[in-house]
């Protein structure tokens, strides 16, 4: 079979992915009774046409550049990581625990310990089924998705019987101390114009305090965060002796052993930076958002890594744009639930799809676009 | 914990082991082809749902369960195309269509019912009601109604008054004939299907040409083409297997053990499957006994107040939902034995040129 060019392997092949994707939602939109194009169009006004959705749409981005990256961190290793959920489930545990436990003096110092306990924990939780998976050979599938489900039970039991105040009805943790508050776009000086509230005249509107008015945006200092760890993942991965041994060992166990590397070892490695990132997370919508413990904070965003990191094609810059595309996604999908009532699952099923498409059904792409390509190159040879 | 109680459990294990059972059977013909299937809770629930919202729609269980199959056999032919035509990866693609499932499920059952993603609860012949055994008087009900019935009902008159006559013979044996009248007796003909697959599995697998063939075809699938056999037919025929048995098990959810499908109703059952089949290391027999232990721990996980009579502690409730999964990596973890899975499961098939 002939080879595609690079750069058709590299940006055709996840177009065209998506593009059926796409292409397969619209129908099923149709078969539900709904307007593909009004969903659209509704999609684009509420995620980006306007500053608000803006604001909504980079704090789901946020979120899915964590858990793309763990999945790709994972990927590079050989490791299907279907564990993000529980892991970044056990660091929003991590947050919720560094943020109750003091009285934060400044955003800045409690952000740094938050992240360390969310990775921490997210790390601790990856870490039994990287052992087992190293040790003992257990399909680290099915143990990370079993770990999902536990990470639930013991949230649940947690929330319920430990963490939850006294006189407190819902299961949730207490609220944060205000020092762990992160700053919003709707407070950072710079941004912070794009979300001024203003009157009819154009002229922004001022509280009974006597400060400016912003509207309130759940994007938050953490994207910045999200964005550093994309760096961070690219150097170690492609930049430092152990990101070339976890590829080597992704790409050929056999020889990666041969070559003196420890296999126990780059399991166990990629998978404590795998549950990490997952964990990290929590960072953006436990103590960004939230500003408590809740139940199933973390809302599927683990799961929806796995589709980050295919439509990413498994690089940092791949995860961050396809990141974005799933923030769109999710943003305009609630604005589906809200103008269309079409239910957040068409959400999932759109999410399954870019799956399917990007991560198993890459081949029928692939051999598509190889015969269009063949075909130009054989019109070429006969016009010479 | 008296015998009554125990008894109870014992009853609701079986009820909660059936789909379990019907989907490890279903995994267990993939795996054995060599093709890994994590979807068989996408395919469950697309069952669930298909089964629950005909099955409401026409009033018949019976045709409901051939929607489920039908849906269920949708999602095995796309891992069929994905995996075997595409030779793509058979992981992600399971992983795919597990959340394609998830999701549309709740869609259709909103565009058609629009009762939050659920379908409306079913009754009567809509739902697979408990089985009674067969009596005289049913015998005599069914001469006088049809012609068919007139004809055959003096030959089974004979076999049926023999199956009273065991019957009341079991329930007089003392604490068997409670076990036998409690707990065997009295559930839907599907709990008594998936029973009966387990013999049927293991005679495909182990005493017939295509069952040599598959369990080839998931060891070595070179040879088996060598040998004349189609690789990509083989798995295809296994995956269908699949499907049949998945949908079974997603319509028995919505129409017996429930009334009607629920959105993700399925709670990570497919996925308890798959490690009961790797406990049971791929064989039917074995399957049968690890789903119901399996089955077991679902069903203590639903009376914590036996849990803690016998364990005298204060148990946790979300502790005892997790069991299931906690156990399943412990089973996982290769305490118990070691499981060597199909040599060639995973792998997609080149053909050499």
């Amino acid at each position: 079979m002939d080879r595609l060019p690079r750069w058709a392997d590299v940006v055709l092949v996840p177009l065209v992915s998506l593009f059926l994707a796409g292409f397969i939602s619209a129908l099923v939109l149709l078969s539900i009774g709904q307007s593909p194009v009004e969903a659209f169009n509704v999609m684009v006004d509420g995620a980006v046409g306007s500053a608000y959705g803006w604001g909504y749409t980079l704090y789901y981005t946020t979120s899915f550049i964590f858990t793309g990256l763990a999945v790709t961190v994972a990927f590079h290793a050989g490791l299907f990581n279907i564990g993000g959920e529980g892991q970044a489930q056990l660091g929003a545990l991590g947050v919720a625990l560094v943020c109750l436990s003091i009285d934060w003096p400044h955003w800045t110092l409690a952000l740094a310990a938050a992240t360390v306990g969310a990775a921490v924990f997210g790390a601790a939780w990856a870490a039994i089924p990287a052992y087992l998976q190293a040790k003992r050979g257990s399909h680290i599938v099915i143990t990370t998705i079993m770990f999902n489900y536990i990470a639930a039970a013991l949230l649940v039991y947690l929330l319920v019987d430990v963490l939850r105040p006294d006189g407190q009805m819902d299961p949730a943790s207490a609220r944060f101390p205000a020092g762990t508050a992160l700053p919003t776009f709707n407070e950072i000086p710079g941004i912070r114009a794009f979300y001024a509230i203003l009157d009819s005249e154009g002229v922004q509107r001022v509280s009974s305090k006597g400060e400016l008015m912003y509207t309130g945006v759940p994007a938050n200092v953490t994207l910045f965060l999200a964005l550093a760890m994309a760096v961070v993942v690219w150097a170690i991965l492609w930049r430092t002796r152990l990101g070339y041994q976890i590829r080597a060992f992704g790409k050929s166990e056999a020889a990666a052993r041969y070559a003196g590397i420890n296999p126990f070892y780059i399991i166990m490695v990629a998978m404590l930076i795998s549950g990490a990132l997952a964990g990290m997370m929590s960072v953006n919508n436990v103590m960004g958002e939230a500003g408590r413990l809740l139940q199933n904070s973390s809302e599927g965003a683990g799961f929806i890594g796995i589709a980050v990191a295919l439509m990413g094609r498994n690089h940092p810059v791949g995860v961050v744009l396809a990141a974005l595309l799933f923030g769109f996604l999710y943003q305009g999908g609630a604005e589906l639930g809200l103008i269309l009532q079409i239910p957040p699952e068409m959400r999932i099923v759109v999410q399954g799809l870019v799956i399917l498409f990007t991560g198993a059904l890459d081949m029928m792409v692939r051999m598509i676009l190889t015969r269009i390509f063949g075909l130009f190159r054989s019109q070429r040879l006969g016009a010479a | 914990m008296d015998y009554a109680t125990l008894l109870q459990i014992l009853d609701s294990t079986l009820r909660l082991a059936t789909p379990l059972l019907l989907a490890c059977l279903a995994g267990l013909f993939s795996e054995r082809s060599g093709i890994f299937d994590i979807g068989l809770e996408g395919k469950m629930l697309a069952a669930a749902m298909a089964s629950g919202a005909v099955a409401f729609l026409t009033g018949s269980a019976w045709l409901g369960l051939l929607a489920g199959i039908g849906a269920s056999l949708i999602f095995a032919l796309i891992h069929g195309i994905a995996s075997i035509t595409f030779r793509g990866n058979q992981l992600i693609s399971g992983v795919a269509l597990n959340f394609l499932a998830s999701g549309i499920t709740v869609l259709i059952a909103q565009a058609m019912f629009a009762q939050g993603g659920r379908t409306p609860p079913l009754e009567g012949n809509a739902r697979f009601e408990p089985m009674a055994l067969p009596d005289a008087a049913t015998l005599t009900d069914w001469a006088a109604t049809s012609t068919v019935g007139s004809v055959l009902v003096p030959i089974l008159r004979p076999i049926v008054r023999v199956l009273e006559l065991i019957d009341a013979g079991l329930r007089a044996v003392p604490l068997f004939g409670e076990l036998y009248s409690e707990v065997l007796l009295g559930h839907s003909v599907l709990v008594y299907i998936a029973l009966l697959t387990v013999p049927l599995s293991w005679w495909v697998l182990n005493r017939t040409r295509f069952g040599l063939r598959l369990r080839a075809v998931g060891e070595n699938p070179a040879a088996v083409d060598t040998a004349g056999v189609s690789v990509v037919g083989l798995r295809f025929a296994a995956v269908a297997i699949t499907g049949v048995l998945c949908g079974l098990a997603g319509a028995y959810m919505a129409t017996a053990l429930q009334a009607g499908f629920g959105r993700e109703m399925t709670a990570g059952r497919g996925y308890i499957a798959l490690a009961a089949l790797i406990f049971a290391k791929w064989r039917p027999v074995a399957a049968l006994w690890a789903c119901l232990l399996f089955g077991f721990f679902q069903a203590l996980a639903l009376r914590p107040d036996v849990v803690e009579a016998v364990v005298q502690v204060k148990v946790p409730v979300p502790f005892l939902d997790a069991l299931p999964y906690i156990l399943t990596v412990i089973v996982l973890a290769g305490f118990i034995g070691k499981a060597i899975p199909p040599r060639a499961g995973g792998e997609p098939y080149v053909k050499e040129r």
